[in-house]
């Protein structure tokens, strides 16, 4: 007689098997005829640049963190809201002070600056006459020469 | 001849060759490739709408083209958009196909003559496998394309080449 752990092993070997025969037929059956444009990275039809291990800005990695935590914060005011009737005085105090940790490490990011992004200043070209059009750092530069 | 033909009487039993088989599962989920060129492009999607729905031929727009089975080349081939379509038609997985739609694509349509940026004809730069008429096509014409398509994938076989 099996026993449940039984029923498991069972499940995971009729799983193994099934992904295994669609990959092993699939390779029995495709066509393979592999070159270097075929094999190129799909960047919508332009000429792929670069490889694919592009670095992203590390700010992202901090707002998807608060991000992720107050949306979980949310998940488990749901059913906390469903029985807060029944649990009375208890349960709204036991939320404030879960809600309060969550502000207090909200606040604690925000004073330490890291919801600030970088916004790079822009380059506004200007007229100079008799000089014509510039940029700002070249007539910073060249009133740095002349002075 | 379909895969159903050789059914059994009152029987879940079906007998056939591996090739019947292949070519039954490739043309009953052509996968399309999502882009369109130009007014072609605006056929092309009334035919995968409501009113046409190419989706009960299993004919379903993918977003990247290694997903991808067919390519329908729906409208004017500019000079420029030539090499991004040999590029993605070599970045389909194989076995692929492609379904050259209107005139444009045919042989230049309109621009055969005097159209200094249109390629002439979409067949300079990748095989194609059937060709739509129309300037537009209706989306009719469209999926009379595809069923002939379907038509070329069901007499394929493993033992000799597809474009032999």
């Amino acid at each position: 007689m099996l026993t449940d752990f039984g029923r498991i092993l069972i499940y995971l070997l009729i799983g193994a098997v099934f992904t295994a025969g669609g990959l092993i037929g699939s390779w029995l059956l495709r066509p393979r005829r592999p070159y270097p444009d075929k094999l190129s990275t799909y960047e919508c039809g332009e000429e792929p640049v670069g490889n694919t291990w592009v670095k992203f800005n590390i700010r992202f990695y901090v707002v998807a963190l608060i991000f992720i935590v107050f949306d979980v914060e949310v998940v488990f005011l749901f059913p906390w809201a469903l029985v807060f009737k029944g649990l009375g005085m208890f349960a709204f105090i036991e939320m404030a002070v879960f809600l309060t940790i969550l502000v207090v490490g909200y606040a604690y990011v925000w004073v330490k600056g890291d919801l600030d992004w970088d916004k790079p200043a822009p380059k506004v070209s200007r007229y100079v006459k008799g000089v014509g059009v510039v940029s700002d750092e070249t007539t910073e530069i060249e009133e740095h020469a002349t002075a | 001849m379909g895969l159903l033909d050789s059914q059994f009487d009152n029987s879940n039993i079906v007998i056939t060759s591996l090739d019947n088989l292949l070519n039954w599962a490739r043309l009953s989920s052509l996968w399309q490739m999502q882009f369109g060129l130009a007014c072609c492009a605006i056929e092309m999607m009334a035919a995968s709408a409501s009113n046409f729905d190419m989706m009960r031929f299993g004919v379903i727009p993918r977003a990247t083209p290694r997903q991808c089975d067919v390519m329908i080349v729906s409208g004017t081939v500019t000079l420029k958009m030539a090499s991004r379509i040999k590029r993605l038609y070599d970045q389909m997985s194989e076995p692929r196909y492609v379904i050259s739609m209107g005139s444009c694509s045919n042989c230049g349509g309109p621009y055969w003559e005097h159209g200094y940026h249109v390629l002439k004809g979409v067949d300079r730069v990748i095989p194609v496998d059937v060709y739509v008429p129309g300037c537009p096509p209706r989306p009719e014409a469209l999926i009379e394309g595809l069923m002939k398509l379907q038509e070329k994938v069901r007499n394929e076989s493993l033992a000799k080449k597809k474009n032999a």
